[in-house]
């Protein structure tokens, strides 16, 4: 197990440095600099900017510079929110997109496999057809769309209420996360209960199921020691990348609810082409991404012990 | 995983008996919800293919006379010759607020120069509304023309002391519909430069669904971005989940080394930076003379999309090659290639469905959302997701301009997943066959 | 979504409270810096308005007032100040014309690199010092005493004294500066300020706050205790929510908006944002745009009265004819007033003509598709998918858009990559010449690189002469030129809407000096 763990972290650091590498190069191959600004530079500010930004020296020494840098942990300072460092960017900001993401997951996990088991009990009768409705309606309405119109009704009820049930926008109290996290998590949520309607519907047809329904298993021991751990599989599957998808692609929510997380703080980098600030959420978030994904390789291992550890699966 | 161990149990062990029970029978495909799903399919294909045949209308016409106008049917309308700047005619001052000309291309008011007050400001509002309506101007002069939007519906007109806020004349204005000479020309429906003799009526084309913040017609805006959308929507996904299939199989097949350094890939690829990316395979790409800008999207959906496919199939064949009707396959000697076409491939064969049912409203809302940071198609080729993005804007005020294209969006996107189900469910019902 | 109906809610806050004085924002973006000598943008600017105070600032009706310095004398070649002595910094330490020497000549370091820094050229040395060939210390400025400052020109500079009131020529504290070093400013508790506001509070991507300055010599005038901005988001629809919620008292309004604020009866309001939007062309060699017969032919295509009625449809937006907005400053009235603009009516046949007038000159048959470089906001691709048309529709000539995104479309402004773009241009200091210098073939904001001799001269008349009327006379020359030989095709003069809180009186929309300011507001009970 724990050479598993260490092998998986070991190549979790060279996918690490292949991000940087193909982001570093793809990053100075887009035209412009953060250096570019609406009004024209003279020259000798120019000059002085990509001194202080080492943009002045060659390519590849810039690469190595950055290498060491990110070793000792240091991405620099960020070109567009002057005087500030990026890992306290990123320090700042990580958590806050960590928390929205990981409340939407949550709801999305729960909603998600909650309502595929349901869908696959009844299939083809009307719980099944509610949930598939909801699924598509999720699933047919752009996110920025969606998130607009909660506000609306957020709005509509705290004015029909005449006081604050619940926050239109902004960040800092528990009230702050529900909205946002849920219409975060609906896409996923959606899409988890499809998978988990799937899975839930091959175990309920499942030899092993009926195996086990002939040798006296019934009720929730069943449910939860033969169907939904086996059902439950192919979502565990999907985790990974839906963290990956909800922490970084909550992007147009933090816009619309004025959430302070760090996906803004990227998408705007990228379109200011802030090259540190870039660099750093890339890193970061890779590294973010490969700790989920050895994580759920973990899990998925303990919930299926099919599947053997070492060699990740290899006989 | 529909098969499990007890079955083998009960039989001895060879090929011959193998394949006389793997076999996957030709699923059952006209169900009734197949039948409806590709009905809904060929509806929307048609739609978008002979739909603008039919239509014949130029989905990128702009009518500027009809601005974000409702549903209409074909109409005549004036030809306005003279819609520049306007000074009332030098007589005697009007007794009360007087239109001098109203049509949809300008409304003239003057009105008696009232003593004392410095600036007058300009009310309209839609005559059924109450309320002032929106404060169009402020002007020192007693006379105003307005030209900001005029739609054919009837008008409220107010005039209030800018100062002090008081209100001072009103009065209901009907404009009569018009088109200026400058745009009757730019369309092609009066010729340019013959002066002389010209008709002072013509004839306009009706617009079923109205149209657009621009004056284009959204019934022939939904055939063509219908066309973008669909084409988008099934190629994208159908090349990424394709190759991340084969590769996820391959890593789940092969084992080992093969299968770490692919997963080390696909996690490498799955980091990547969507958006920094997406950018730059539009700059690398570019939009060549003439382009859409569909392709770069295709190639850098595919590009980036493919590891969420990879992955299950992956994951789907590591569990599939521990159970023992494979294991028991190919100890009696079925190849490699029989094993995952016979034994793997039906049963996978649901998740990549489930997975590319899925994948079709992906890649649209992806073209949307790309179009949306102008990455997407290039105007004037368009999509549902971009005419969304029109729309969105107008929501409010205009919400049919993104409930509409939004709407096929979700019948597409409903047709698909009936389509997918239907054929899941048309596939597992092997499972039943060879349970009897 | 009916469980959240179960949550508890918090107090209702107000937009507006009268009783604390207290008014509460949503800020579009986060001010990058609130260094005053690097400072390059709007929320910035906004925000140093109500933090700092410069020699002069704006009054209550736009006028220049006393600020710091309580009397000034303006010369050919120079000005002299006379700083008020109860002007005090946070800390308590008086505000002297030491800070300003040093906050100017710090502006100016090379190592400083301000991207404002060309707006102190006028004064003596000013350049040279911005290269690095001279030493900060031979600025033309210098404090005779702590009250006393006098400034030498290089140059004219008639409009100097609304130049005191910028951003960048607020004063600095050397010893703070010394203090925080490259974190200056980066927190609210790393800046010193001597305006009317205190900063409070700076939760980063979140929260800005700002309390009355008990510190400003003049405080008793300061009517709003607290403006209080827990919310930062640049989308329209989430800032009007949050409008219609009160929970906080202005919001901007774009066209979806407008008729839902109508409906709801807010109160809209407008200000001209003295900025012009513009169609550039490229002179670069072998471009069709440099040819004049074909910008003529686009002049008698493109309507802006047309663009502005129909296209973008809101009130406050005025359709553009001349270089010079509206809103610039002539003798005694508006400049546009004194010297009014010709104004070129749409012709589709006589566009044509030109096309064929244009292809005879240029030896070819057909116009190739031409490339135009555009924006990535709705607005900015509306206007280009018009555009696209009238040019199909209007000359047969096929327009391509390339949308990009800001710093790109910025690159390929300035590496010339387009045909078209459609760019815009805000003033930066209250004179004409802030417009009329940009398409001098010296200006590197002048992205289509036009170069014409008469253009340059009469510019350099203006720039050399003290003489108002001369001044004006020779910009009736420049707004003449743009006309008749189309370096540029104005289109739009841009107008903000937006709507405000009806308690909230006495807020200030301005041009220059800080919009919107909050310096003379109340709140009505």
């Amino acid at each position: 197990m724990l050479k598993f763990i260490a092998k998986r972290l070991l190549s979790g650091a060279i996918t690490i440095w292949f991000i940087a590498t193909a982001t570093f190069f793809a990053m100075h191959a887009v035209p412009g600099d953060p250096l570019t600004q609406e009004k024209a530079m003279s020259p000798a500010v120019r000059a002085q900017l990509e001194a202080r930004y080492g943009l002045d020296k060659p390519l590849i020494e810039q690469y190595q510079l950055f290498l060491g840098n990110m070793l000792q942990g240091d991405f620099g300072i960020s070109f567009t929110q002057e005087n500030r460092k990026v890992n306290d960017i990123i320090s700042k900001h990580f958590p806050i997109s960590a928390i929205l993401g990981l409340a939407a997951v949550l709801i999305a996990l729960v909603g998600g496999v909650a309502a595929g088991t349901v869908a696959a009990y009844y299939r083809n009768r009307w719980p099944d057809r509610l949930v598939m409705i909801g699924v598509i309606a999720a699933i047919s309405v752009p996110g920025f769309v969606i998130a607009g119109l909660a506000q609306l009704i957020i709005v509509a009820m705290n004015n029909a209420a005449g006081k604050t049930l619940l926050p239109v926008a902004g960040w800092g109290s528990v009230n702050h996360i529900w909205v946002p996290a849920l219409v975060l998590g609906l896409g996923t949520m959606a899409y988890l209960s499809r998978i988990m309607r799937a899975s839930m519907l091959e175990v309920l047809n499942a030899d092993f199921n009926t195996a086990a329904k002939a040798k006296g298993v019934h009720g929730l021991r069943l449910f939860w020691h033969h169907q939904l751990r086996n059902a439950v599989l192919p979502v565990v599957t999907e985790l990974g990348p839906t963290i990956a998808g909800v922490t970084t692609g909550g992007f147009v929510v933090e816009l619309i609810f004025a959430i302070p997380g760090l996906g803004r703080y990227f998408v705007q980098a990228v379109q200011q082409l802030d090259y540190t600030v870039i660099m750093g959420t890339t890193v970061f978030y890779g590294a973010f991404l490969v700790l989920v994904v050895v994580l759920v390789d973990i899990s998925y291992g303990l919930i299926d012990p099919r599947i053997r550890l070492h060699g990740g699966g290899g006989r | 995983m529909a098969m499990s161990v007890f079955r083998f149990a009960r039989r001895t062990w060879a090929s011959a008996d193998l394949e006389q029970i793997a076999p996957v029978p030709l699923p059952k495909m006209a169900t009734p919800a197949v039948v409806l799903s590709s009905l809904v399919v060929v509806a929307l294909l048609l739609f978008v293919s002979i739909g603008p045949l039919v239509w014949g209308q130029d989905p990128s016409q702009q009518w500027l006379s009809q601005i974000s106008a409702g549903p209409s049917g074909p109409h005549s309308v004036r030809l306005i010759r003279d819609n520049g700047p306007w000074q009332p005619p030098v007589s005697e001052p009007p007794q009360s607020l007087v239109v001098h000309d109203a049509n949809t291309e300008f409304v003239r008011l003057q009105w008696p120069q009232i003593e004392g007050v410095r600036r007058y400001r300009i009310y309209r509002a839609s005559a059924h509304k109450a309320g002032l309506g929106l404060a169009i101007a402020e002007t020192d002069k007693a006379y105003y023309q307005d030209q900001l939007q005029l739609s054919y519906q009837i008008y409220r007109y107010t005039i209030a002391d800018a100062d002090s806020g008081l209100l001072l004349l009103a009065r209901e204005v009907r404009p009569e519909a018009a088109i200026s000479l400058f745009e009757a020309q730019l369309q092609g429906l009066v010729p340019v430069g013959k002066s002389g003799r010209q008709a002072k009526w013509l004839e306009m084309p009706g617009h079923p669904l109205g149209t657009d913040a621009l004056g284009r017609d959204i019934l022939a805006r939904l055939m063509a971005g219908g066309r973008t959308s669909l084409f988008v929507g099934v190629v994208a996904p159908l090349l990424y989940i394709s190759f991340g299939c084969i590769f996820g199989a391959i890593a789940g097949l092969a084992g080992g080394w093969v299968d770490q350094v692919a997963m080390r890939f696909v996690d490498f690829v799955v980091a990547l930076p969507f958006l920094l990316f997406m950018i730059l395979f539009r700059v690398a790409f570019g939009i060549g003379p003439g382009e859409n800008g569909i392709m770069p999207l295709i190639v850098a959906m595919l590009m980036l999309s493919w590891p969420g496919s990879a992955r299950l199939i992956r994951g789907q064949v590591l569990a599939l090659r521990g159970q023992a009707f494979v294991e028991a396959a190919k100890l009696a000697g079925v190849s490699t290639s029989r094993v995952i076409l016979r034994h793997m491939l039906p049963n996978v064969l649901p998740m990549i469905l489930v997975a590319f049912s899925f994948a079709i409203p992906q890649a649209i809302f992806t073209e949307a959302f790309l179009s949306f940071i102008g990455m997407g198609v290039s105007p004037p080729t368009t999509s549902w997701g971009a005419l969304c993005n029109d729309g969105i804007k107008t929501l409010l005020s205009h919400p049919r301009q993104l409930l509409l294209p939004a709407l096929f969006i979700s019948v597409s996107v409903l047709a698909f997943n009936l389509l997918g189900d239907a054929l899941r469910d048309a596939t597992d019902r092997r499972a039943g066959v060879a349970k009897a | 979504m009916c469980f959240l109906l179960l949550v508890a809610g918090q107090a209702w806050t107000q937009a507006v409270d009268a009783d604390k004085a207290k008014v509460t924002l949503a800020l579009a973006t986060e001010p990058p810096t609130l260094n005053s000598a690097v400072a390059t943008d709007t929320i910035a600017s906004f925000i140093l308005a109500h933090l700092m105070e410069g020699l002069l600032v704006y009054g209550p009706d736009g006028e220049l007032a006393p600020g710091v310095a309580l009397r000034w004398q303006l010369d050919a070649d120079g000005a002299h100040f006379w700083l008020r002595d109860d002007a005090r910094w946070s800390d308590g330490k008086p505000v002297t014309a030491h800070d300003f020497v040093f906050a100017w000549r710090h502006a100016l370091n090379p190592k400083t690199a301000s991207q404002y820094a060309f707006i102190f050229y006028p004064i003596k040395n000013a350049e040279a010092v911005n290269e690095g060939k001279l030493a900060p210390s031979e600025l033309g400025v210098r404090a005779i005493s702590d009250t006393e400052l006098k400034v030498e020109f290089g140059s004219p500079c008639p409009y100097f004294l609304s130049l005191t009131a910028f951003m960048t020529f607020l004063p600095l504290r050397e010893d703070v500066l010394a203090q925080w070093g490259g974190r200056y400013a980066a927190d609210a508790d790393k800046l010193t300020v001597n305006g009317p506001y205190l900063l409070t509070k700076w939760v980063h991507g979140a929260h800005l706050q700002l309390r009355k300055n008990p510190q400003y010599w003049h405080s008793a005038s300061v009517r709003i205790n607290e403006i209080d901005m827990p919310y930062i988001t640049a989308d329209p629809s989430s800032q009007f929510n949050l409008f219609r919620d009160q929970q906080i008292a202005m919001a901007p309004l774009d066209t979806g908006l407008l008729n839902e604020a109508v409906k709801r009866g807010f109160d809209i309001e407008y200000f001209h944002t003295g900025s012009l939007y513009f169609l550039e062309f490229n002179f670069r060699e072998g471009r069709i745009t440099a040819n004049r017969a074909f910008r003529k032919a686009v002049q008698r295509l493109i309507d802006p009265a047309v663009l502005v009625n129909k296209i973008i449809g809101l009130p406050g937006i005025q359709p553009a004819y001349s270089l010079f907005p509206v809103t610039v400053k002539g003798l005694k009235r508006s400049f546009r007033e004194e010297y009014p603009v010709l104004r070129v009516d749409p012709d589709i046949a006589a566009a044509r003509a030109y096309i064929r007038k244009a292809k005879a000159e240029l030896g070819i048959s057909e116009i190739p598709p031409l490339m135009l470089l555009a924006g990535d906001s709705p607005r900015a691709l509306q206007e280009a998918e018009y555009y696209q048309y009238l040019f199909k529709n209007g000359l047969g000539i096929e327009l391509r858009i390339d949308q990009q995104v800001f710093k790109q479309r910025l690159e390929k402004m300035r590496r010339g990559d387009f045909d078209l773009v459609s760019a815009a241009w805000g003033p930066d200091y209250d004179d004409i010449m802030t417009f009329a210098d940009l398409f001098a073939s010296w200006n590197d904001n002048n992205r289509g690189r036009y170069n014409n001799a008469l253009y340059d001269r009469w510019i350099r008349v203006a720039q050399n002469s003290n003489d108002p009327r001369t001044r004006f006379n020779a910009m009736a020359q420049i707004q003449r030129i743009v006309v008749d030989d189309v370096p540029i095709l104005p289109t739009y003069e841009n107008g903000a809407l937006y709507v405000q809180n009806p308690r909230l009186r006495g807020v200030r929309r301005n041009i220059f000096g800080g919009d919107p300011l909050f310096r003379y507001a109340w709140i009505e009970r």
